[in-house]
């Protein structure tokens, strides 16, 4: 039986050569996949690992506070303190709990976040699999963790849990809707789903070339995260913890672990589809180190949206996937449409000049729309008993003698 | 068709994050909405009416610091200006005037918070409230100087106040005065024109004026509801009979309304305390009054001002002994908590905290 595996991962090519000589076939392509599987689970760790050290530091300077900073070196061992914490606690299940699906929960709801990096092209040729309908698999398995959220909200028995996970199913299934619609002008810009090219299209940052879907998928991804301003699902100034509510020790250590995993994996697939991914100079060996700085970046803007926003109503969240992100999503993906169709050549390729083309109209039709479909958005959002402003120029002070 | 729902029953409180104490709520709700709502409170009695005809009238000062944890100033004065009117004494000029600093120092302290925890109700992650406490905290440290004491601080004397200021005191509070436009303009930028705060606060659970009237409502919530009702302008008690401040009032009573008088108040207590660096002159501080006093029999007195969250008054009954026979006191907390149903009815979840915070209720205040 012969071993040939073509596969553009040098480390995949690596542990399978390597074992490939002594062992069979299917060992050695089990044991190169494993290898991959502990790097990424245990990046995905790391990296909300760091996440957490970065935003517990970050917003405590918003916060006009120092932040944890006695656990190891600037306090960078303060995540792994509070894991260790986690672990030695108690695992606690409510009495009338379905014990199964509580305990299956965080499990379903971290399997996602890793499963999310499967496609994600860290640096050239550096994808586990580079599937050529990578984007589908990426929303596919986003979805996924809104079946986790009923299951942990459900399962504990306890109605603030129960609140929360029927405000964050709500908001999942809403959306996905716009972020999909969003992701499909990139699909059409890029000609491809595979995530290593939409990377290697990217002559023009999708950034500029896609403006509007960049914001609606940012605005989606936070939602899909639960963080504020779309945190409702376990708003802690309303619901207690929402679905995590009745969650303890190394379950609420899984979930966290998810929720900021999930941060880092989001960021990655923005730095993806609309930043260039590894793409910068030097790209052949420094791409990672580029990439790298991107999720950076944006990992830092979720953190600055969460230590600035108030939270948005419930109702007022669906108005805004519906009535703002949706018809922008729409709008973008025809004018896409338009564009790709007047602008490509014979073989359906876009030249460089094209995509400069096409940044120039987005822009601009980003701008308008945004404009347009927020005011509209504000008078829908805002409730029927609002009056006018009267007093934010000359406030009404009341003089009694 | 119309989806068939069932109501649900939730007890919000009394261990909640956002009730502010021990507050509960047994609330139903049909999906988001709310159907009824009941405030259970009580978990935080201590009696203190009662321990005050077992105490002299010194030693129950100490006891109204802990009603309003928050405002003890303004608890302390409240209660002073009761005994003084129940001896028939009135304080050295200096007093008033240094009472007068500190009860509105208080007051931006109190703001602060309120402001700060409605605005973290409303689901920031407290960046608002860190802005507030900051200033807070100098406030804090002034009064250490003034009494030794941050939040439980029995500054206030009947016939004055227990010391004058240390030399210190006026060159930081002339600092912290420098400071405080800009720290609280921060507060005013990062806020009061952010669009997810005008959503979720203009129009929400409007409280109209004849309600708020009705229920005896005090304090902020009422002049949010256009009324520009403040007890230092009907009947000016200490020094404010000689500042010059505006009462800022609402038009809507909504949410943003109270937040926004709060907002505007802190503004004119910085005024106030101006007023006061630049009036007070040397002097006596306080009355040589023994320390243990015994107002004639069947003399009652009724000390009221404009606390922080509405009107506070000690009504003293005395029968000439050590203690007061009588010491009831009017919470402006628990009375406009009266109104919270007529809130919350009809208003979502997420609705309900945040107008509960801005009705910024004391606990202490309410259970006594």
């Amino acid at each position: 039986m012969s071993c040939a595996l073509t596969s553009d991962n040098p480390l995949y090519s690596l542990v399978y050569e390597l074992t490939g000589g002594f062992l069979p076939c299917w060992v050695s392509y089990l044991a190169a996949g494993l290898a991959i599987m502990f790097i990424l689970v245990n990046a995905v760790l790391l990296g909300a690992a760091v996440f957490v050290f970065a935003e517990r530091r970050l917003i405590g300077r918003f916060h006009n506070r120092i932040g944890p900073n006695r656990w190891g070196p600037f306090g960078t061992f303060q995540p792994f303190a509070d894991v260790l914490k986690l672990i030695f606690k108690e695992d606690l299940t409510p009495a009338n709990a379905d014990k199964i699906v509580f305990l299956a929960a965080p499990i379903a709801m971290l399997a996602p976040a890793i499963l999310m990096l499967a496609v994600v092209p860290f640096a050239k040729n550096t994808a586990l699999a580079d599937l050529n309908v990578g984007i589908l698999y990426v929303l596919a398995v986003t979805s996924l963790s809104s079946v986790a959220i009923l299951m942990a909200g459900w399962s504990s028995n306890n109605r603030y849990a129960m609140f929360g996970a029927a405000r964050g199913v709500a908001v999942l299934i809403s959306y996905e809707v716009p972020v999909v619609l969003c992701l499909l002008g990139v699909v059409l810009v890029a000609g491809s789903m595979s995530l290593s090219d939409i990377v290697k299209s990217q002559a023009v940052p999708f950034l500029l070339v896609q403006p509007l879907p960049m914001f609606v998928f940012l605005a989606g991804v936070s939602a899909e995260l639960n963080r504020t301003p779309f945190d409702v699902a376990e708003a802690e100034s309303e619901l207690v913890a929402g679905y995590h509510t009745e969650y303890s020790g190394v379950k609420f250590a899984l979930i966290q672990a998810a929720e900021f995993g999930g941060v880092v994996t989001a960021s990655m697939v923005v730095v993806t589809l609309f930043l260039g991914g590894w793409a910068g100079p030097l790209s052949d060996y420094l791409g990672w180190l580029w990439f790298l700085l991107k999720v950076g970046v944006i990992a830092f803007l979720f953190i600055w949206v969460r230590a600035s926003f108030p939270r948005l109503r419930i109702d007022q969240l669906m108005a805004f996937a519906w009535k703002f992100l949706l018809p922008l999503s729409l709008i973008n993906l025809f004018a896409t449409a338009l564009e790709v169709f007047f602008l490509r050549d014979s073989m359906g390729v876009l030249a460089t000049n094209d995509l400069w083309i096409m940044t120039g109209i987005n822009l601009a039709l980003g701008a308008v729309c945004i404009a347009l479909f927020g005011t509209m958005i504000r008078e829908k959002i805002r409730p029927v008993t609002w009056e006018p402003a009267t007093r934010t120029a000359g406030m009404t002070v009341g003089e009694v003698t | 068709m119309p989806i068939r729902t069932e109501p649900m029953t939730i007890n919000v409180g009394p261990q909640h994050p956002s009730t502010h104490g021990v507050f509960r709520l047994r609330v139903t709700f049909d999906g988001e909405e709310i159907l009824e709502v009941e405030p259970i409170f009580g978990y935080l009695h201590r009696g203190t009416e009662k321990l005050a005809e077992e105490r002299n009238y010194v030693q129950i000062i100490t006891l109204t610091d802990r009603l309003d944890y928050v405002s003890s100033m303004i608890n302390n004065q409240a209660y002073c200006l009761a005994v003084e009117q129940l001896l028939g004494v009135e304080p050295p000029l200096r007093a008033k005037w240094l009472r007068t600093m500190v009860a509105e120092l208080q007051r931006i302290a109190s703001h602060l918070m309120g402001i700060g925890f409605f605005l973290q109700d409303l689901g920031t992650l407290g960046t608002p409230l860190m802005y507030g406490f900051r200033i807070r905290e100098k406030i804090l440290d002034l009064f250490e100087m003034l009494c030794g004491a941050r939040i439980t601080l029995a500054y206030m004397r009947p016939g004055g106040v227990f010391s004058d200021t240390p030399p210190d005191f006026w060159p930081a509070l002339e600092a912290f005065m420098a400071e405080f436009p800009s720290e609280i303009g921060e507060i005013e930028q990062l806020v009061m024109e952010n669009e997810i705060v005008l959503v979720r606060t203009k129009g929400v659970s409007p409280l109209p004026l004849d309600l708020a009237i009705n229920c005896s409502v005090s304090g902020p919530i009422l002049r949010a509801s256009g009324l520009a009702w403040d007890w230092r302008k009907e009947e000016p008690y200490d020094a404010y009979q000689w500042v010059d401040f505006d009462v800022p009032m609402g038009a809507n009573g909504d949410n943003y309304d109270r937040f926004w008088v709060r907002m505007q108040e802190i503004r004119q207590s910085e005024r106030i305390i101006r007023q006061c660096m630049e009036y007070m002159e040397p002097g006596p501080v306080r009355l040589d009054l023994p320390l243990v006093v015994r107002p004639e029999s069947g003399a009652e007195a009724y000390g009221r001002v404009e606390a922080s969250k509405g009107e506070l008054a000690f009504y003293m009954l005395s029968d000439g002994g050590v203690s007061p026979y009588r010491c009831k006191i009017r919470a402006p907390s628990l009375i406009n908590l009266t109104v919270t149903e007529h809130l919350l009815v009809g208003w979502k979840l997420a609705d309900m905290i945040v107008t509960l915070g801005s009705l910024d209720i004391n606990m202490g205040e309410v259970d006594r």
